[in-house]
């Protein structure tokens, strides 16, 4: 019976085609924006809730922050007059002109006028350190490590502080202020972290017991408590414990608190980075005759640091913000340069206080956002020379 | 050809100071003395020094009267009769109590965002991806800062306060309802001791006829119905034994009902919001790591939706997130000790601060705070050694 019935069918076909068709698009409600949208946001009833409210979230959020950052911005004045809704008769958004006054007072703080040109240099000095560690294909990497580590720290101090032989007027570490201030915290904070953080991590796998215990008992310990009371140790108990001539400057003792709470965090990052190579690197290395420091330094060391880069980079960003506690035991950072401009009757209006903190967020944002970046670009970079 | 045989040669002779057991004692007995020295220095100068300055030693100023006002007291506590150990207490207490609630609101918030940023959603998860990078990179200080001073701070005075619900917000803070116990509500409680207990034993007994027989046991429904429900009913069976005192705006200010303090709703939200940035990125991670295949396998087992992420991705995931989930909730309440800042009674304002101001027994105070923070720290870590053990992957 099929056989009969196929044979019929057979026999009334009308029309055959003989040559394909041209491929036709996909129907315009899959591609394009209008594909795109109902892909991404209306795929099915609860997206679809969700979108709008979210929708709704944004339009109410970023119009304001708009409004609050340009449109009704104040961008001239004088002093708090201008930024004062009694007296403009409009709604006030950022106080714009503030910043601009108080700017030189962020950056420097109290630094003198006459000498502000020295922090520039330090600035340009510290910004071609950066450059040369952090690219990756920079020429004579091994002369920067020297330029920032060594070369950098001396004539840093030396520009900043003052020697009276090469005729550079001493300046006392009680004007620094501001960005600088902030800089040299965590310049400081990560110059000394990563040897220290190296050694500590190496002595923790040390076969040495008392190495090993006391390497354990400080990282612990440090890991254990906030920064905040390592800076209070800093701070209140670091001068009983020097005799009396040689107590450190306020700056000087924050930098050490910051310097081994950072060291601490450095030790556990590194120690990661050594667990990670395999045991055949020591061994052969120990093989061809290596002694300790030399396997350290031409085998070991090498890998695990270049495979902890994206994680040293991202202890760096977690210690850049944590900077800005040293404003708690009074040394005058950014945030303290802020804190203390927004409360000056010159200037105080109700928008004074969101404005300089809004200009404090961009600068931590895009120091902080730019090297999370950075750490990202190596951690594909290393993953790509892996992928072979 | 003279083969010499390498073996028998005596072993070339070391000199001693090139013997590695040597090196590595002479290596400790270096550091040992180093480490000795530096703290005997240390002692002696701060024995000098604390002398020079006449600053007693000893915790003999534990039981001295503090003659201080907290702003927020948990236990007893009156500046004129109580002692600098109560005000120890005092601030330990709401340490732990913003650090709680913290942990708790930054979790709700950190797990929604987390699962957010890998929703298929285009806006949710680049709006939940903007919220983590901004957050995440601007200091937790700054925040605090805002919150405290940009946002609490310049909400209208008393008169003009925000009202919702019964509760007003202004620029001394947020008061709320405060719920007052009537008797009989001990029954409630009491109810809902015996739900949650009554619940755990069915929830073993379930799984128990699960793993024999195959059977499933509305193990949720039942849970639910034991928790909320049986409390819920002796509530109403006993009249509704709660009232709630709401605060009543007066001319000048606000009495009754439970007021929450700027400083401290400042230290809440800019710690619940910042750790759940950092909440949100350990929980994505959590879940990426589940491979695809687990999902497929489980599909393919014939499980819906529901169970497989219930009985599959969720136990692996978990895995991956609670370690460095407790290690954001450590740092949680580290950074609470940023209080200070805002003025918030903390542990470390309160000791730290006044107490160590008054007394003059730097030594002394820091140490203690810090062993309290380390006590903390290395009993969390003892607690999750434990969980790690358990949860371990077995390996054959």
């Amino acid at each position: 019976m099929t056989m009969s019935e196929g044979d019929l069918a057979v026999a009334e076909l009308r029309f055959i085609r003989t040559e394909t068709l041209e491929q036709q698009p996909p129907p315009s409600s899959l591609t394009g924006p209008i594909g795109w949208a109902r892909e991404n946001l209306f795929s099915s009833p609860f997206n679809i809730v969700l979108t709008i409210l979210i929708g709704l979230l944004v339009l109410w959020i970023i119009p304001d922050l708009l409004r609050f950052m340009f449109f009704d911005a104040v961008w001239t004045g004088a002093d708090r007059d201008a930024c004062l809704e009694s007296v403009q008769n409009r709604t006030i958004g950022a106080c714009w002109p503030f910043v601009w006054e108080r700017l030189p007072y962020f950056i420097y703080g109290s630094y003198p006028i006459p000498e502000r040109w020295r922090v520039d240099i330090f600035f340009v000095l510290l910004a071609v350190g950066v450059a040369w560690l952090l690219w990756l294909n920079a020429p004579r990497r091994d002369i920067g490590v020297v330029y920032s580590f060594v070369v950098l720290p001396i004539v840093s101090f030396i520009l900043l502080h003052g020697f009276e032989a090469i005729g550079l007027p001493v300046v006392d570490t009680v004007y620094w202020g501001g960005v600088l201030v902030t800089m040299v915290v965590a310049s400081v904070g990560i110059a000394f972290s990563l040897p220290i953080g190296i050694l500590l991590a190496l002595g923790r796998r040390s076969n040495m017991p008392t190495v090993k215990l006391f390497s354990v008992v400080f990282i612990e310990f440090v890991r254990g408590v906030p920064l905040i009371t390592v800076l209070f140790m800093a701070s209140v108990m670091l001068p009983l414990f020097v005799p009396e001539e040689l107590s450190p400057n306020k700056l000087l003792r924050a930098l050490i608190g910051i310097a081994m709470f950072s060291s601490a965090y450095m030790a556990e990052v590194v120690r990661a980075g050594l667990a990670a190579i395999p045991k055949g690197q020591f061994e052969g290395a120990m093989a061809v005759g290596l002694g300790y420091w030399q396997m350290m330094r031409l085998i070991v060391l090498p890998q695990a640091l270049k495979i902890t880069i994206p994680n040293i980079v991202n202890t760096f960003i977690g210690m850049f913000k944590d900077t800005s506690l040293v404003f708690i035991v009074g040394i005058f950072d950014l945030l303290r340069t802020i804190e203390v401009s927004r409360i000056d009757p010159k200037w105080a209006t109700p928008v004074t206080s969101t404005t300089g903190y809004l200009v404090a967020a961009l600068f931590y944002l895009v120091f902080c956002y730019g090297m999370s970046r950075y750490a990202r670009m190596t951690e594909a970079r290393l993953g790509k020379a892996d992928r072979r | 050809m003279a083969i010499e045989s390498v073996g028998a040669q005596q072993p070339a002779r070391v000199a001693f100071y090139n013997n590695p057991k040597f090196r590595s004692v002479a290596y400790q007995v270096v550091l040992c003395a180093l480490v000795v020295l530096a703290i005997y220095a240390a002692v002696s100068n701060a024995l000098d020094n604390l002398q020079r300055a006449h600053v007693a030693s000893g915790l003999g100023f534990w039981n001295q009267a503090a003659g201080f006002d907290i702003s927020q007291t948990l236990i007893e506590y009156s500046a004129s009769v109580s002692t600098y150990g109560t005000a120890f207490w005092v601030g330990l207490l709401n340490t732990l109590l913003v650090g709680a609630l913290g942990i708790v609101l930054a979790t709700i918030l950190g797990f929604t965002i987390g699962i957010s940023r890998l929703s298929k959603n285009w806006l949710l998860s680049k709006v939940a991806t903007t919220y983590v990078e901004t957050i995440r990179n601007i200091p937790l200080l700054l925040q605090l800062l805002f919150w405290y001073n940009a946002v609490l701070k310049a909400l209208p005075d008393i008169r003009d306060s925000h009202k919702f619900m019964g509760s007003y917000l202004n620029n001394r803070g947020l008061f709320v309802p405060e719920p007052l116990r009537d008797p009989g509500l001990g029954w409630v409680e009491a109810a809902f001791a015996i739900g949650i207990v009554a619940s755990l034993g069915f929830y073993y007994w379930a799984r128990k006829r699960q793993m024999e027989t195959g059977q499933q046991a509305p193990v949720a429904l039942v849970s639910l119905v034991l928790v909320i429900g049986l409390p819920l009913v002796i509530f109403f069976v006993l009249g509704m034994p709660l009232h709630f005192d709401a605060p009543q705006l007066g001319r000048f200010n606000l009495t009754g009902g439970l007021a929450l303090q700027p400083e401290f709703v400042a230290l809440l939200l800019g710690l619940s919001v910042y750790t759940a940035a950092f909440i949100a990125e350990v929980v994505r991670a959590g879940i990426r790591a589940v491979s695809h295949g687990q999902t497929e396998a489980a599909y393919s087992l014939g499980l819906r939706s529901g169970p497989t992420l219930r009985l599959i991705i969720v136990p692996q995931a978990m895995r991956v997130i609670v370690p460095p989930l407790t290690s954001q909730y450590l740092n949680l309440i580290k950074n609470s000790s940023l209080a200070v800042a805002v003025g918030y009674p903390d542990l470390v304002q309160v000791f730290t601060g006044t107490v160590l101001n008054q007394t003059g027994q730097a030594v002394e105070v820091v140490a203690i705070t810090m062993l309290v923070y380390l006590f903390i720290s290395l009993v969390t870590s003892l607690l999750m050694n434990i969980y790690n053990s358990r949860v371990k992957l077995v390996e054959r």
